[in-house]
């Protein structure tokens, strides 16, 4: 069988591709988790955790798991020498002070405009909840969506207009899918690159948002 | 003499009354004041608005607070937690009230309300469903929410080491809300694994100065919800 795009680790190599040295990234919950795997060699980058840590380094072995030291996805992580804590009010200072670089998010929507939707399908009995999501697209230098093109049932993700609550409205600048990398431009959604075996059309059929190349 | 040691938990919390505003630390079992929160519910007290980044997790700790209805409002960023089901249960029944806050904004209305400061703008949450109703201004051609800042009646917080005058440091990230919430109570009640002489944390790494505490209470080994939800634990046990 014929390959067709990028599997997960690849994708997170792409986003790890685009990480500068010297940047301060957050990393959202899920599949932007394993970018920090993949920042290649000479590259330097910071890992903050809104729940209170600059400097998060690897999962840690079985024996030395502390339930004090925890992500924000309240796995245990480590800290790297040079790395501090500090309180949730100085964490989102962080965030929403503009101090942060690079946010990597997944999503459930992005629209045209960069509007994102991540947070709730809107389900009347669903459970809302919401994090930092929020405070993230809001202060964060740059915004990368990490997600599979299509959901599961071949629906687009990324939309003309979102029809999921939304996150935030024009905060996305970069959107890393199984099929191609996507800068958001004032001027609409410009395809930088393709996956193995993708041409503009079979991606153009598989988004309902208008692409340009 | 300035002496806010408490003998035990359940001295440090008899006066939380019905009705009050509570804010509970922690992130997930980080900083989750467990053996304060069983004081609370050894108390009785009810009707209560909580104010604590999620809702517990399993039957312990703030989630046995809940399932004991003890807890009328939650005020929160994340009530979905794994092996969260007291709170949506309820939820989904109507019979306890959520008001949602993106995280940033929750700590940033503890910290105003601890900074006499009664509420401020913030970006997060524009053109989204939690900021339908609230006041929207522009400064310098971008749109900001107003949020108010909340004051407690009591906060139950978890630190490391504390000395008679409540000054305090905590462990890692299980410090997240403990310090602004100290700041937002009246009166701010701490357990903490050691109590120290005076002098004996340098005053150069104290985190939270004492005159934001009220009481310290000495837990030399707290429990850790992880470990009792994993044992299937349920309290009052």
């Amino acid at each position: 069988m014929v390959k067709v795009g990028w599997n997960k680790t690849e994708m997170a190599q792409k986003v790890a591709a685009d990480i500068f040295d010297g940047a301060y990234v957050n990393l959202g919950i899920g599949m932007p988790e394993l970018v920090a795997d993949h920042i290649p060699e000479g590259i330097e980058a910071i890992y903050h955790t809104e729940n209170g840590l600059l400097g998060m380094g690897t999962v840690p072995g079985e024996t030395k798991k502390d339930p004090e030291l925890i992500n924000a996805g309240k796995k245990c992580v480590t800290a790297i020498p040079g790395a501090c804590y500090f309180h949730h009010a100085d964490s989102f200072t962080m965030i929403r002070g503009g101090h942060i670089d690079i946010c990597v998010l997944g999503a459930l929507q992005v629209s045209e405009s960069g509007d994102l939707a991540n947070w709730s399908t809107g389900a009347p009995n669903a459970i809302p909840a919401v994090g930092g999501a929020m405070d993230l697209i809001a202060g964060v230098k740059s915004i990368f969506v990490i997600t599979q093109h299509n959901t599961k049932d071949g629906q687009a993700k990324i939309v003309k207009a979102c029809t999921y609550p939304l996150t935030g409205k024009g905060v996305v600048n970069c959107i890393y899918t199984d099929l191609a990398i996507i800068d958001v431009k004032k001027e609409g959604l410009f395809v930088r690159e393709m996956g193995p075996n993708v041409d503009f059309a079979y991606l153009q059929e598989r988004t309902e948002a208008q692409l340009f190349q | 003499m300035i002496n806010k040691i408490t003998a035990s938990a359940a001295e440090s919390v008899k006066d939380i009354f019905d009705g009050a505003i509570v804010m509970i630390g922690g992130f997930g079992e980080a900083g989750s004041p467990i053996e304060l929160i069983h004081a609370l519910i050894d108390q009785g007290a009810k009707n209560l608005t909580v104010v604590s980044n999620n809702t517990g997790s399993g039957h312990v700790g703030l989630a046995a607070l809940i399932e004991q209805r003890r807890v009328a409002k939650m005020i929160c960023s994340f009530p979905r937690t794994a092996n969260s089901t007291v709170f949506p249960e309820l939820y989904t029944r109507g019979e306890i009230e959520l008001e949602l806050v993106p995280q940033g904004t929750l700590a940033e209305r503890i910290r105003a309300g601890g900074a006499g400061i009664p509420a401020f703008y913030t970006p997060a949450s524009v053109n989204t469903p939690l900021a339908e109703g609230k006041e929207v201004r522009n400064f310098k051609g971008v749109d900001y929410v107003m949020e108010y800042g909340i004051k407690a009646d009591f906060s139950l917080v978890k630190a490391k080491a504390a000395d008679r005058y409540g000054n305090l440091i905590y462990n890692k990230t299980a410090r997240n809300f403990g310090p602004i919430m100290c700041t937002a109570a009246k009166t701010a009640i701490v357990q903490v694994q050691e109590i120290v002489e005076a002098g004996a944390i340098d005053p150069e790494v104290i985190v939270t100065p004492g005159i934001f505490v009220k009481r310290v209470v000495e837990v030399k080994q707290p429990q850790h919800e992880s470990v009792l939800v994993a044992e299937e634990r349920k309290y009052p046990w």
